[in-house]
């Protein structure tokens, strides 16, 4: 049935990989080989996070049309670089060492996500609504504190933060990944885990907990997994926030399952899929580089507008 | 057997029920009857142990169910709320499956597959088990809700208002199963009605409920009378009797 799928997706995934290593390769091979390997594992490790975290919110949220993205994190995110080279100036910004750069990014914006959903689902956590639209209100505050902070900067400041606003692949270290991919890797096992009563979540917090579900629970550890899958890829590469609902919605259509042992999979698999797709494609055979993310949420915009005009006419 | 005690319910502080005791034998088919806000289905989630009242108990065949594991609160009652999710693409038979969830949490054997079906022939949805939720009419979808809750193999089961937004055919036909229940497989049903009749002709006792408080608790046949109706809803109405059965009119 829908498990089929999985090895297609997965065989997919690693003949791309392979395209994306070897195409055109050149001495001096180690070195390009390395290079385009990190780039490789970037690739994969956002867009499989990026998916499962996206299925796992839409089942807390009980709507598909979310993607986590839409608390926050983005402009969260943005306004980090803008006070971290107003403080430290462009140059002191771009002297941080990667590593550490990485930890900080990462280490606030989870601890930003734990104290969005923790505090507003400590009490109540059965107002997901409610925690989704604080976030949506905090967002559009940190984008305009952001944008804020930015017209009082000097232009050539506002350079360094710009490069920082959009998604890039080109920029990934060697020593962030590790730890990313063994953090996301533990995140995706948990959230496989999860899977069974993660099913059970989606028919609805009366249903669930009349079926003896710790609902509450399975919501908050759900919310914890995509705020740590989350908060990794954006410190990673920056912030991606329609490709979470392109997996996703993709994920759901082709495998027509509601079972989350199948979705969470073909999601982080899709994820990566449209990545390394996209990235061989602008890369290798177009020759232009950073427009990656662009197009990706390019896409994932349509997408979006299209399933929202859907249900409306239904 | 359900016992409840001296039961206080309040939501944001606002009273819902006040001292509720009741005692339910087990067997047969309870209706719970009142007005709108009588407390009745905030009564049946305090029974299934998903409200948490302010002050009194209640015990499911002696299981407290406010302290037990949740696997184990919903081994021993279920209880199908008033219109339920309606989850995109699931179909029928996976609905019914989940009501063996609290027996095998995610890994679900060969006893737990041939409940599945016993569950499906017993509503006959065997020819629906491979539809998608959204594809059935009301009374279809209604009846596979129905089949998971049985599914889910309780001695009690708990139903708010599943007569909701059934035609007069569906509806007889669904409370026909639950009385066929009852006496074939020996679960014990205790369920919301709007239906007097419905009530007067399916139920073996009958629970009266008015502002928070039972108001009356008797065998169906003994407790449906004019005054106490008149009581109860605010409103006049005329109890007959045809062919042995009561039959309530609302004058």
């Amino acid at each position: 049935m829908a498990e089929r799928h999985l090895p297609l997706l997965a065989l997919a995934l690693c003949a791309l990989s392979a395209a994306f290593l070897g195409w055109h390769l050149r001495a001096p091979f180690g070195f390009i080989l390395e290079l385009r390997a990190t780039k490789l594992a970037a690739l994969i490790c956002v867009g499989a996070a990026t998916g499962a975290a996206t299925i796992l919110f839409q089942t807390v949220a009980m709507n598909r049309l979310l993607t986590p993205g839409i608390v926050g994190f983005d402009a969260l995110f943005v306004l980090l670089q803008t006070l971290l080279v107003v403080a430290l100036g462009g140059v002191g910004t771009a002297q941080i060492p990667g590593a550490w750069r990485f930890v900080l990014e990462a280490v606030f914006l989870m601890a930003a996500a734990t104290a969005l959903f923790g505090l507003l689902l400590r009490r109540d956590a059965s107002d997901v609504t409610r925690m989704i639209l604080t976030g949506v209100v905090l967002g559009v505050l940190l984008r305009g504190l952001a944008s804020m902070v930015q017209r009082m900067m000097d232009p050539s400041e506002f350079a360094v933060v710009q490069q920082a606003m959009f998604a890039s692949f080109g920029r990934v270290d060697g020593g962030p990944l590790a730890a990313a991919t063994g953090l996301l890797a533990a995140a995706l096992l948990a959230a496989l885990r999860l899977a069974p009563a993660l099913d059970v979540a989606g028919l609805g917090r009366g249903a669930a907990r009349a079926l003896g579900l710790d609902h509450d629970r399975v919501v908050l550890v759900s919310l914890m997994l995509v705020a740590a899958m989350i908060s990794v890829s954006t410190a990673l590469v920056g912030p991606i926030t329609f490709l979470g609902l392109l997996a996703a919605s993709l994920a759901r259509h082709l495998t027509d399952s509601h079972r989350h042992a199948v979705l969470i999979p073909a999601a982080a698999l899709i994820g990566a899929l449209i990545l390394v797709t996209g990235q061989f494609l602008f890369e290798r055979l177009m020759g232009s580089q950073s427009a990656l993310a662009v197009v990706v949420e390019f896409f994932g915009g349509l997408l979006f507008l299209g399933l929202v005009l859907r249900r409306g006419r239904q | 057997m359900i016992e409840v005690d001296g039961l206080n319910y309040e939501v944001a502080g606002t009273a819902i029920l006040h001292q509720v005791g009741l005692a339910l034998e087990p067997g047969g088919i309870t209706a719970l009857i009142g007005p709108n806000g009588a407390g009745k289905s905030s009564l049946l989630h305090c029974m299934a142990g998903l409200n948490r009242p302010v002050a009194g108990r209640v015990r499911i065949d002696g299981l407290d169910p406010f302290t037990a594991p949740g696997e184990e609160r919903a081994r021993a009652v279920a209880l199908l709320q008033q219109s339920p999710v309606v989850v995109s693409r699931l179909k029928v038979r996976d609905l019914v499956a989940f009501g063996r969830w609290p027996h095998h949490r995610g890994r679900s054997g060969a006893r737990d597959a041939a409940l599945v079906e016993a569950a499906l022939a017993a509503f006959s949805l065997q020819g629906l088990a491979e539809r998608p939720l959204e594809t059935l009419s009301g009374g279809q979808r209604q009846r596979a809700f129905i089949a998971m809750t049985y599914a889910q193999d309780t001695p009690w089961m708990l139903l708010d208002e599943p007569l909701n937004a059934l035609d007069p055919r569906h509806a007889r036909d669904l409370m026909a199963r639950l009385h066929g229940l009852t006496r074939g497989s020996g679960r014990s049903i205790v369920i919301v009605l709007h239906d007097i009749n419905a009530a007067a002709g399916w139920a073996d006792r009958i629970v009266a409920m008015k502002d928070g408080r039972v108001v009356a608790h008797d065998a169906s046949a003994a407790l449906l009378t004019s005054q106490m109706l008149a009581d109860v809803f605010d409103t006049p109405f005329e109890v007959l009797s045809h062919r042995g059965r009561a039959v309530v009119v609302a004058r």
